[in-house]
């Protein structure tokens, strides 16, 4: 009954920039923002005047205070008014709904940008709040340790922590598999390489259409297609171990449709990839596809950056001539609870 | 191209200083289940979820709108959060409109909420954060200074926000699902009211509320399977601009100019004081009614405050004005913009009810947030564009 | 729960759920020299290399143009009020008691209006256009912060007309 249709226009990621955690770590947001929009824009030889929507995603929690967002706004430069919107959610989404409105045809390309803030003592702390307020977060349950039962069920439905390794290991957090499992638990099974490294981050993409697109970069990556579901919310409710949402969301973009060369996966727990990477072979993904060759955003996680860094890198290798297809992969919530999918090509 | 789309479905709670009868979860249903049963359609039926609300610190909840997707069945479905400040109930609409107009989804729930007793907003709004300026004097200390140049360059008299005031209250007796309903109101009662943020008066401002609204957008077929009456989208705009700049005006701002026109020309008004019948706008204080009907054209500069004084944006007036009693009678913040989009939506069905504009073939609704640099507008009508 | 328990028992309608998050703020480059100036009480703006506008407090990147910021200016003291309101009303968190008046003053030679506090009369006397200068506290009670400026007092200067004030509002 319900309907998902993909992309009536051809849109293109042609431009993407990340900043360093270490330059991030010294700029305010306004800073921020200045630096990764004219690298993103002026720096790629894309015209301010030829963006047509500009969208941001953050998020006050990591930054303490409300309205974050609207003084970053000023490293923009948009006294002259812009039609914009803003998503408190990682800079995907933020993606997700430029490629929307670029569907429309009546503009040529929108800018995209992104930061997250590495400010709060705790952000296993803050990430909880993220859990429902009335049943779950009074419990005083913190993100790494709903990360930790999710494991659990991992384990108990088949899963090895020889996997876990595996993947800590492939995301530069442990020298070797044995280096790994020596490891001590931190939250049972999770050990310290299966958790995310928290850090200041910011990135920026713009999106064009058609020609315009073609003008400005010789290897657009053209989006093929997006997808987002989010899974139910309540812990006691889904099957841990799995992640409907995101095969779902990997079956509506058509992931299977062709080979795959690189896929970058955003999962910010090490065990999550196990279960990302299944659910996107069971959506069709080519079973030698390289995994985050980039490195990942496990090591430098910066929170509501890294999903749209894992499709950037994803376009990036397009841009390079390094692939001709790509899959990037947005998450986002408690127990990787919503899933985004945009799968990129190069055309001739 | 662009595909039509139409407002089947249009909910709303009773909004009120604290709902403590429902939960956060509870609040959102209400919302979402009227606007269904008045789509007459099902969770199930949804393709995707579109959320707005001001800041997650108002609830203490980060990205609610994963814990909210259990409550709002939309587990299965793309779920999405949007937020621009005050002006998000619009800016969320828009979105929500957008993925109907691209042809990417056909029945899509809209919904924006606050739940505002659930914590304490001026604490939201003001907390202990270093390097800021000392006169953090919450929103109404941030206006009130822009409604003083207001008067003072356009020569308003003092009652217009009086007017203002006591004329959305009485709008709001006709309107259930108001927070504020006072019966007793009069222009004497707003004028002795004591002044909090000098020249602002306790009845000139808002109230804090609970609220949530909804709508189920669909695309053209839907709309016409279903044989109800619907509201077509003529247009819709957002712009946006930064803070703070030089000789930025901060009482008529551009960017809610270019966004009128911007709607105009997209919904082929090019004369909207006589083609829009009735307009619902962001007015969180009495004098911002004159500014903004000078700000979106629907009045001459200088000339707002002499269209309130007229009576022309009363109920039964030429041109009323938030006939369903306002922001001034109901803010759920986050809400707020929605609840103008969809009392819009009511007006151009002929499903207000008791504050029904007769006739009513466009409509306008407006919203604005930040320091009135946000602006999201639709304009909705009767017939198709 | 037992019918014994239920007399004495109320219903649950709420419960309280404490947040408590602690957060580390970065001014960033541009904020921390304007804000070492306060502690030196000076007002330290800064110029966009691109459209000349005085910034003050300085931001980290020009919202007019989007570029970073060019050079330093040291401002002067006074300046100029385009528009106020008085607080009546009492808040949490407040630091002064009302009535109190908050403006918007266009330092002279500043581009933009800087958002502070009015003393040194009473609230009733003050005007849009009137000139002001700046009241600093002790220099032993100077911090890293616009509060080092206590607030703006009237000069006794003729009031600015209107039309000079208008754009900076």
């Amino acid at each position: 009954m319900s309907t998902f249709n993909t992309s009536r226009e051809e849109i293109a990621i042609v431009s993407f920039v990340e900043l360093s955690p270490a330059e991030a770590s010294q700029l305010d947001e306004i800073e921020t923002i200045q630096t990764i929009v004219s690298r993103a824009t002026d720096g790629a030889g894309i015209a301010r005047d030829r963006i047509g929507f500009t969208v941001s995603g953050s998020c006050d929690m990591l930054v303490g205070r409300p309205f974050s967002w609207i003084m970053a706004m000023d490293g923009a430069g948009v006294s002259k008014p812009i039609e914009e919107s803003h998503v408190e959610m990682d800079g995907a989404w933020a993606l997700y709904e430029a490629w929307v409105r670029l569907q429309h045809g009546d503009i040529d390309a929108a800018l995209i940008y992104c930061f997250g803030a590495n400010a709060a003592e705790d952000l296993m702390q803050v990430l909880a709040l993220q859990l429902d307020p009335y049943y779950l977060a009074p419990t005083g349950i913190n993100a790494a340790e709903v990360a930790a039962l999710q494991a659990s069920a991992m384990l108990a439905s088949g899963a090895t922590e020889r996997q876990f390794a595996e993947v800590a290991v492939r995301a530069g957090l442990a020298v070797s598999v044995e280096a790994a499992l020596a490891e001590p638990y931190l939250h049972r099974p999770l050990r310290a390489s299966d958790l995310p490294r928290f850090s200041d981050g910011a990135a920026a993409m713009v999106i064009a259409r058609g020609d315009y697109a073609r003008s400005v970069c010789a290897r657009p990556a053209w989006i093929q297609s997006m997808a987002h579901i989010a899974d139910g919310h309540s812990l006691g409710a889904r099957d841990l171990s799995k992640s409907p949402s995101l095969e779902k969301a990997a079956r509506l973009a058509g992931v299977g449709a062709k080979a795959t060369q690189i896929v970058e996966v955003h999962a910010p727990f090490g065990p999550q990839e196990v279960i990302a990477l299944e659910a996107l072979k069971q959506a069709g993904l080519s079973a030698d596809a390289k995994v985050n060759p980039s490195g990942g955003t496990r090591a430098a996680q910066s929170v509501m950056v890294a999903g749209l860094a894992a499709i950037g890198r994803a376009a990036s290798a397009i841009h390079r001539g390094e692939a001709s297809r790509t899959v990037g992969h947005a998450s986002s919530g408690p127990a990787l609870q919503h899933n985004l999918i945009a799968v990129l090509e190069e055309r001739s | 191209m662009k595909q039509r789309c139409a407002v089947l479905g249009i909910g709303q709670t009773h909004h009120a200083a604290k709902r403590g009868d429902l939960s956060m979860s509870g609040l959102v249903r209400e919302a979402a289940l009227r606007a269904l049963d008045d789509a007459g359609m099902t969770f199930d039926e949804i393709d995707a979820v579109v959320m707005g609300k001001a800041p997650d610190f108002f609830e203490g909840v980060m990205t609610p709108e994963l814990y909210l997707a259990d409550a709002l069945g939309a587990a299965g479905k793309p779920v999405f959060r949007v937020h621009t400040a005050g002006s998000v109930g619009g800016s969320t609409a828009i979105f929500a409109t957008h993925l109907v107009t691209s042809g990417i989804h056909k029945r899509v729930l809209t919904l924006a909420w606050e739940k505002q007793s659930e914590s304490n907003a001026m604490w939201a709004l003001s907390p202990k954060y270093p390097f800021s300026p000392p006169t953090t004097a919450g929103a109404g200390g941030y206006f009130a200074p822009f409604v003083r140049a207001y008067i003072e360059f356009t020569g308003a008299p003092e009652h217009i926000g009086w007017q203002v005031a006591y004329k959305d209250r009485i709008h709001a007796l006709k309107n259930p699902y108001a927070h504020l309903q006072m019966p007793e109101i009069t222009i004497d009662m707003v004028k002795n009211s004591p002044v909090l943020w000098d020249p602002i008066r306790y009845l000139e401002t808002c109230p804090s509320s609970d609220g949530a609204g909804a709508m189920i957008l669909v695309s053209e077929d839907v709309a016409e399977a279903s044989g109800k009456k619907v509201a077509w989208v003529h247009g819709t705009a957002n712009r946006t601009e930064a803070i703070l700049y030089p000789r930025r005006n901060q009482v008529l701002p551009q960017a809610g100019s270019d966004c009128a026109k911007a709607l105009y020309k997209e919904a082929g008004i090019t004369d909207p004081k006589r083609e829009i019948d009735t307009a619902e706008i962001y007015v969180p204080f009495a004098w911002f009614e004159p500014m903004w009907l000078e700000n979106i054209g629907l009045a001459d500069a200088n000339d707002g405050w002499k269209m309130v004084d007229s009576g022309d944006t009363m109920l039964g007036g030429r041109q009323p004005i938030n006939p369903s009693g306002g922001v001034l009678s109901s803010n759920p913040i986050g809400a707020s913009g929605m609840l103008r989009f969809l009392e819009a939506a009511h007006q151009v069905r002929g499903t207000a009810g008791e504050h029904q504009v007769e006739g009513a073939k466009k409509a306008l609704g407006h919203a604005y947030g930040g320091g009135s640099q946000y602006f999201a507008m639709w304009i909705v009508g009767a017939e198709k564009p | 729960m037992s019918e014994a328990t239920k007399a004495v028992v109320k219903d649950v309608t709420t419960m309280a759920s404490p947040v408590s998050l602690k957060f580390r703020a970065r001014a960033g480059k541009d904020l921390s020299r304007f804000l070492r100036g306060m502690k030196e009480r000076r007002i330290v703006g800064r110029v966009c290399p691109s459209c000349n506008y005085v910034y003050v407090p300085p931001r980290g990147a020009c919202p007019t143009c989007g570029c970073p910021m060019g050079d330093e200016r040291v401002l002067p003291e006074t300046g100029t009020i385009t528009t106020f309101c008085i607080v009546n009303i009492p808040f949490e968190g407040q630091k002064l008691k009302p009535p109190y008046v908050c403006a918007s003053v266009l330092l002279d030679g500043a581009d933009v209006a800087l958002f502070h506090l009015v003393g040194g009369c009473d609230v009733n006397e003050v005007r849009m256009g009137m000139r002001v200068r700046a009241e600093w506290v002790d220099e032993a009670d100077a911090e890293l912060s616009l509060e080092t400026i206590r607030y703006f007092v009237p000069t006794g200067e003729p009031d600015r007309p209107l039309a000079q004030i208008r754009e900076h509002i």
